[in-house]
């Protein structure tokens, strides 16, 4: 498996932990993988950003602008933020959940309309779902991160089993199975359309 | 076994697989996780001290008596411990003793972006370089055997790029390292004007020793390909380069001070053009080309900022990665729903005071639509600069001026300045805001919270206590969500004459999730109040009505206080 991923949305959403599953994917199938996260201030549910590269070698641990294959973005702002990363004909995963940064909340800005035409318009393929929808069906809200996961998971090809074992390795016992049915709803999500 | 890790965590298993058997640090981000890990490990004894000149002696004393010990911080953590750190270089080691700092070029989230690799060149103290984590634990193991080698202090310096991303990492057995014998040497350890000065022979004596070895050490290493461009590079931008421009040759330097200049002398002379790429300064360029060594550097590379293939291509090969400019609502970070800083913030820019800030969560209440902060400037200084306030424009001007600081900050620096205060007669009101934690860098313990790194029962420290000890002349406590009650404190300690504290309680909304149900609105008569909170669960609608966003509003119920006409309502419990 080779692929650049850069992993999008609002700090707080989960994208850490998704980067970390697909590390464990990159384990699983003896691939070198690079993951790079941020920390600190930024979580504080500002813009953020994780960078995930899976190849036979990886050097530097940064998705460059123009070198995405896919964007996994857990909000839809987010993912027109970073749509730069984009490579021509890259896919971009979108969850069409709205946050409201600041800038909004306070009137100052309007959140873009028609983010969804704008990424069509710039990628080669949108992948758009309603992961807030399909985790409150799971019944665990935090849960966004793994369905967009599942979907991503689904679009790259990898057999459900694969990334189901790496949900296994990175997330805690106790959590995975209401993370395993959000991971194969996301997964599925496609079908279901 | 190979294993994802962080460069922080590969850290850790570097000092862990070296023997070492004491850390101290202060968090930071980005080093606090190397402290984290390694409280993981029984074999090690980790704690987290106060500040990071603690952290130091702690490490040195346990140098001094013969363990293996490891000090981390973020880069102006390095600041707080350069005291110590000068004179330790002159004492040397006796287990080997390594100080993890942390640089943030791009200041994802600092307040500078100093270059701490001049401080390997003040202090005379080496330093390593490393480019993944692989390199992150065999550098440290390296470092380790270095500082027992050439007696001195060694520093491993990390980015953010490299401290926070993974790459696959070896692991390997611990090398149980026994205890160096104690022997009393006070012309060593005992740095007074007599011993100093056949230290400082001592000094430069191992430098200069050190200096002509590094250029046989093999992690500087040369890379041959290409002789149209050589590049000059360490750290996490090797990466970068070798992305960039993948047929360039590069001189590869695993460290960084002292430079292996005869290596480098050497490279130049196989290579047509020789350029230095380094984040911040131009540390190795400068010295490079005071050693006449001919090389370009900062004349193509901003000294601001990160450095990216991008950024490296474009400037080595004038290939330009076209970016397209969208104008799109920015998104900062900002205090969480239900942060009890949110509250007084409120109060404060209500109030209109001039607010001398510090370094923490609360820095946020810079943002707008709170906008409650004057100045930050570093760790503790809300104090100390709240009473240069009163000390130069006088008691009008301290009764509108508080300082704000947080508990886990107040301990690190802020008690100095408080005592300054009580001396010097000051007039000024520090408000303590106490959320039980060490809130930005992760939910760190600190001396107040009764816990150690280890999660071991701890005494607690009583801030109150402490306040009225050294003398504050009224002290009170007050709960961050009682807007009311932090109006009247705020008010009244302005206006009293002394050294007020206000320690505004209330735990960190993210340490206990059991909350109550979200806030409502009905009827609501669009007069915006409640959206000068700046809270991130309420939404302004087209219509200018105020929403709560039910999956982020924690219940605080502050937004329920400042609603004059009573739509807000708090969730049933």
């Amino acid at each position: 498996m080779k692929a650049n991923i850069l992993i999008v949305g609002v700090g707080g959403q989960g994208t850490l932990l998704a980067s970390r599953i697909l590390g464990a994917l990159a384990e699983i199938e003896g691939s070198d993988c690079k993951l790079s996260e941020v920390h600190g201030m930024s979580q504080r549910g500002g813009s953020v950003v994780t960078h995930v590269k899976i190849a036979p070698q990886v050097t530097s641990p940064i998705v460059g602008v123009g070198d995405a294959d896919v964007i996994l973005a857990f909000e839809e702002l987010e993912a027109l933020r970073y749509i730069n990363y984009l490579k021509k004909g890259g896919t971009v995963v979108v969850n069409t959940q709205r946050i409201l940064p600041m800038p909004v909340i306070t009137g100052a800005r309007k959140y873009p309309e028609d983010i969804l035409a704008s990424l069509e318009a710039r990628a080669g393929k949108v992948i758009a779902l309603d992961a807030l929808a399909v985790a409150e069906e799971v019944g665990e809200l935090r849960s966004v991160n793994v369905v967009m996961l599942g979907a991503l998971a689904a679009h790259l090809g990898v057999p459900f089993e694969r990334i189901d074992a790496a949900l296994k390795a990175a997330v805690k016992p106790k959590l995975y199975d209401i993370n395993r049915r959000a991971l194969e709803r996301g997964y599925n999500s496609r079908e279901e359309k | 076994m190979k294993k994802l890790m962080l460069g922080n965590e590969a850290i850790a298993r570097g000092a862990f697989e070296a023997g070492v058997r004491v850390v101290s640090a202060y968090p930071g981000t980005p080093s606090t996780e190397v402290s984290e890990c390694i409280a993981k490990y029984d074999e090690v004894y980790a704690e987290w001290a106060p500040n990071e000149k603690v952290a130091f002696e702690v490490a040195a004393g346990a140098s001094y008596a013969g363990a293996r010990s490891m000090v981390c911080m973020k880069h102006v953590g390095v600041n707080v411990a350069a005291d110590p750190m000068f004179t330790a270089a002159y004492t040397g080691v006796n287990g080997g003793l390594v100080i993890l700092a942390a640089d943030d070029p791009g200041m994802h989230s600092s307040q500078n972006e100093q270059d701490t690799r001049f401080y390997a060149r003040s202090a005379h103290i080496p330093m390593f370089e490393p480019a993944d984590s692989a390199e992150a634990k065999q550098f440290t193991k390296l470092a380790f055997a270095l500082s027992e080698e050439y007696d001195t202090p060694v520093f491993v310096r990390t980015t953010t790029r490299l401290a926070h991303s993974q790459s696959f990492v070896e692991e390997e057995e611990r090398e149980e390292v026994p205890l160096r014998p104690y022997v009393k040497d006070v012309s060593k350890y005992t740095m007074m004007p007599s011993s100093a000065i056949g230290r400082h022979v001592a000094v430069e004596a191992r430098e200069d020793r050190l200096a002509a070895d590094v250029n046989g050490f093999d992690i500087n290493r040369e890379e041959m390909r290409g002789t149209d461009l050589g590049i000059v590079c360490s750290g996490v931008v090797y990466q970068y380069v070798r992305e960039a421009v993948p047929d360039a040759s590069v001189l590869k330097l695993g460290m960084v001070y002292p430079l292996a200049i005869e290596k480098a002398r050497a490279f130049a002379g196989k290579v047509k053009r020789l350029v230095v790429v380094e984040e911040l300064e131009p540390f190795i360029e400068n010295q490079l080309k005071a050693h006449g060594v001919a090389c370009e550097g900062k004349s193509l590379f901003s000294k601001q900022g990160e450095l990216s293939v991008a950024v490296i291509r474009e400037k080595l090969t004038g290939v330009k990665t076209e970016v397209e400019k969208l104008d799109l609502p920015v998104r900062p970070p900002v205090m969480c729903a239900g942060c009890p800083h949110r509250g007084v913030f409120y109060i404060l820019g209500k109030l209109k005071l001039t607010v001398t800030a510090d370094i923490g969560c609360y820095t946020l209440g810079a943002q707008p639509p709170l906008a409650a902060v004057d100045t930050v400037l570093c760790m503790g200084a809300s104090v100390g600069m709240a009473h240069g306030f009163e000390k130069a424009r006088g008691r009008e001007q301290s009764k509108k001026t508080v300082a704000v600081i947080g508990d886990s900050t107040f301990i690190h620096s802020g008690i100095t300045g408080i005592v300054n205060a009580v001396y010097n007669k000051s007039n000024i009101t520090l408000i303590i805001l106490d959320n039980s934690t060490t809130g930005m860098t992760g939910h760190q313990q600190h001396p107040a919270t009764g816990l150690t790194l280890k999660q071991e029962p701890a005494k607690i420290l009583d801030i109150v206590a402490l306040c009225k000890t050294v003398g504050c002349d009224s002290v009170r406590v007050v709960d961050s969500y009682d807007l009311a009650e932090v109006e009247k404190a705020v008010k009244e300690e302005t206006e009293r004459d002394g050294v007020s504290v206000i320690v505004a309680k209330r735990p960190c909304a993210l340490l206990n999730r059991n909350y109550p149900p979200a806030c409502t609105v009905e009827d609501c008569r669009k007069c915006g109040m409640c959206f000068r909170l700046g809270c991130p669960a309420i939404e302004k609608q087209a219509d200018g009505s105020a929403k709560i966003n039910a999956s982020l509003c924690v219940g605080c119920g502050l937004c329920a206080k400042v609603c004059r006409f009573g739509a807000i309502k708090e969730g049933r419990k």
